[in-house]
């Protein structure tokens, strides 16, 4: 089974993070960057599925030139290679050109499966599955809890507002999930070492046919037009509890009218 | 006046009951009344939409489009897209509105393909011009944003807008559903509703009170039930607090929990960190009970107790008994 993992590298979503003053797209160096938490559950799932039923994992990210340090640390997790996606065009790519690149680079590649987290924390629209899926003319099954793989039919459970949902399709398919669904694991010393010698190819947007004027912050359909930090909430009152801390939260409460 | 088309969310109504719509849309048909005129679209299974439209119609929808075939109910959110981009195509509406829910933003993406239209995450508000507002980073940023190609298409984020009955027409407008075969991909096998108990939504309730890894195990979460029991609150918990199984994952509030926005949250024994913040820094007034005088948490708190929760908390509900008699 031919395993494509999607893993993107976003400012660490525990630290502070902003815009750029001068273009208003998302400062990518305000904040720690780190791969975005929920690919590390995709490639934990991709992980498993071809240690269970043989395979071959190669991970894809679109991404500034640095996002080879995530590339890394994906691949010290265990897949077998990368393929990155740089162009100089792409900075301030909507979501929309963002699903036209990874499709085209998906194009390029084989594939029984395409996972990927199922929200980036950067200003993520909880939508890329579903646009490649729209793109690419296969099943999109999304939010996963659990995934099960039996031949070509792709099995998922996907925790729901009313309960839970049982979602099925035949391959090729893209699955998306959430951190319910494992617990990554941690790459081992040998592993570390290891990647740094897997293969990563280079895609440019002319090495996928995508235009650059298909792209990019000038061509983004949709637009940040202005931002300002939020006022942070003011604290309030504090007390130290004494033996009367719930009886006074109470009379607080009593008269803010909530009891 | 132009039409603005609201995607209605709605869970599937039990055994044949009609479907129960959710709060979010009586927020977009608020929102959408700034924009131009709105027409509430029901996409589903045959037979729902008549058991709603008088509802929808109270927060202003002039017109219910009802898309309703098994096709649309049987497979993942494909087919519904489709209906979207065809309704779009066929009435040219000035702006569309989804929630900003898992499905909404499934549907909104397709549609943004498909259409080659911008699409706005999460927005909580939206101006007569299409400037949307989006607070991003957890809740420190406001943007304004826009969609530069097409239509404003957006999905609203929950708890933004509060819901304003305007009584409109609801004229149920049938559209007919021809769904393709490369939207049929994925199928629905099975959904399963589970039993909720008689606490409120997490989401719609007015008051939550939620658990962090302080509260330490499952059987202490007993404490924070009862706590919420006593104020008709609905009950939250920290990532920590679900990761440990101390409490279910659909509970957990937060950046990839759920967004509440009541009128009053209590955190026991949660730190504050900023992914749990994302979730519940919009509440009206926040009270924090925890034993660490430093947690952040305490810093968006209008009222913070700093003890044992495990004091505090049972304190609190056995006071609040006594003055309820
Ligand atoms: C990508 C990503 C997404 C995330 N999404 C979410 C999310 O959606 N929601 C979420 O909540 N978190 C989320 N997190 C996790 C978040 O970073 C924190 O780890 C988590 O919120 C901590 O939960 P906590 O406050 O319960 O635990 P801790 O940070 O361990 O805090 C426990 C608190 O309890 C207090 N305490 C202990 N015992 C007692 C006692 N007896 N009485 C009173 N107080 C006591 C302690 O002083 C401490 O402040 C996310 C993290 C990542 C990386
Ligand atoms: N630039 C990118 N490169 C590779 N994968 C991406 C990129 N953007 C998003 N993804 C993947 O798509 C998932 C959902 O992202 P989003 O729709 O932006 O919230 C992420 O968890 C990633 O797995």
């Amino acid at each position: 089974m031919k395993i494509v993992v999607l893993v993107k590298q976003v400012p660490d979503s525990g630290e502070e993070r902003t815009l750029r003053a001068d273009d208003k797209t998302v400062d990518r160096d305000a904040a720690t960057k780190r791969m975005n938490e929920l690919d590390e559950h995709a490639i934990e799932e991709a992980l498993k599925l071809a240690e269970a039923n043989g395979g071959e994992v190669t991970l894809l990210t679109m991404g500034p030139g640095d996002a080879t340090d995530t590339i890394r640390k994906a691949l010290s997790m265990g897949p077998d290679k990368a393929v990155h996606v740089s162009d100089d065009a792409l900075h301030g790519s909507c979501a929309i050109a963002t699903s036209k690149v990874l499709a085209a680079a998906l194009g390029k590649l084989e594939w029984d499966l395409v996972l990927c987290g199922a929200e980036s924390t950067d200003g993520g629209v909880q939508a890329l599955p579903h646009m490649l899926a729209e793109r690419l003319g296969v099943g999109a099954v999304t939010g996963a809890r659990k995934v099960t793989v039996e031949g070509a039919t792709v099995t998922v459970e996907r925790q729901t507002d009313e309960g839970y949902e049982v979602l099925q399709t035949e391959g090729p398919a893209i699955v998306s999930v959430w951190d319910t669904i494992n617990e990554p694991r941690y790459p081992s010393f040998k592993l570390i070492m290891a990647a740094k010698k897997k293969p990563v190819e280079s895609f440019a947007l002319a090495d996928l046919g995508v235009s650059a004027d298909e792209v990019g912050l000038a061509n983004a359909t949709s637009q940040v037009l202005e931002f300002a930090p939020k006022p942070p909430r003011q604290a309030g009152v504090k007390i130290t509890d004494e033996g009367e801390g719930g009886a006074k939260l109470v009379e607080y409460l009593a008269s803010e009218k909530f009891v | 006046m132009a039409e603005v088309l609201v995607v209605v969310e709605a869970a599937p109504g039990s055994a044949g009951a009609a479907p129960a719509v959710k709060k979010v849309t009586f927020e977009m048909l608020t929102l959408a009344r700034g924009l131009g005129e709105p027409s509430a679209v029901v996409l589903g299974a045959p037979g729902g939409a008549a058991a709603i439209a008088d509802k929808l119609g109270e927060y202003g929808a002039a017109k219910v489009y009802v898309a309703e075939s098994d096709d649309v109910d049987g497979y993942l959110v494909a087919p519904k897209a489709e209906v979207v981009a065809g309704l779009i195509g066929q009435v040219s509406p000035a702006a569309v509105l989804l929630a900003g829910t898992q499905e909404g933003k499934e549907i909104a993406g397709r549609v943004a393909v498909k259409l080659d239209n911008g699409v706005l995450a999460d927005v909580s508000a939206l101006a007569a011009d299409g400037a949307a507002t989006q607070v991003v980073f957890a809740g420190s940023t406001v943007v304004t944003s826009k969609v530069s190609k097409g239509i404003p298409l957006a999905t609203v984020k929950p708890n933004s807008v509060t819901p304003q009955p305007a009584p409109a027409a609801a004229e149920q407008v049938a559209v007919d559903v021809a769904v393709s075969d490369v939207a049929k991909k994925v199928r629905v096998l099975e959904r399963v509703a589970e039993q909720k108990g008689s606490r409120p939504e997490l989401t719609e309730a007015s008051i939550v009170v939620s658990g962090g890894r302080g509260v330490g195990s499952a059987e202490n979460f007993k404490l924070i039930e009862e706590l919420a029991d006593t104020l008709g609150a609905a009950v939250g918990a920290s990532r920590a607090a679900t990761d440990s199984g101390f409490y279910p994952h659909a509970f957990q509030v937060g950046q990839t929990g759920k967004s509440v926005s009541p009128q009053l949250y209590i955190a026991c024994g949660i730190s504050g960190a900023i992914q749990h913040r994302a979730g519940m820094q919009t509440s009206k007034t926040i009270v924090a009970i925890n034993k660490d005088d430093e947690a952040p948490i305490f810093e968006l708190a209008d009222y913070g107790v700093v003890g044992d929760l495990f004091k505090v908390v049972p304190q609190a509900a056995e006071e609040i008994r006594k003055r309820n008699g």
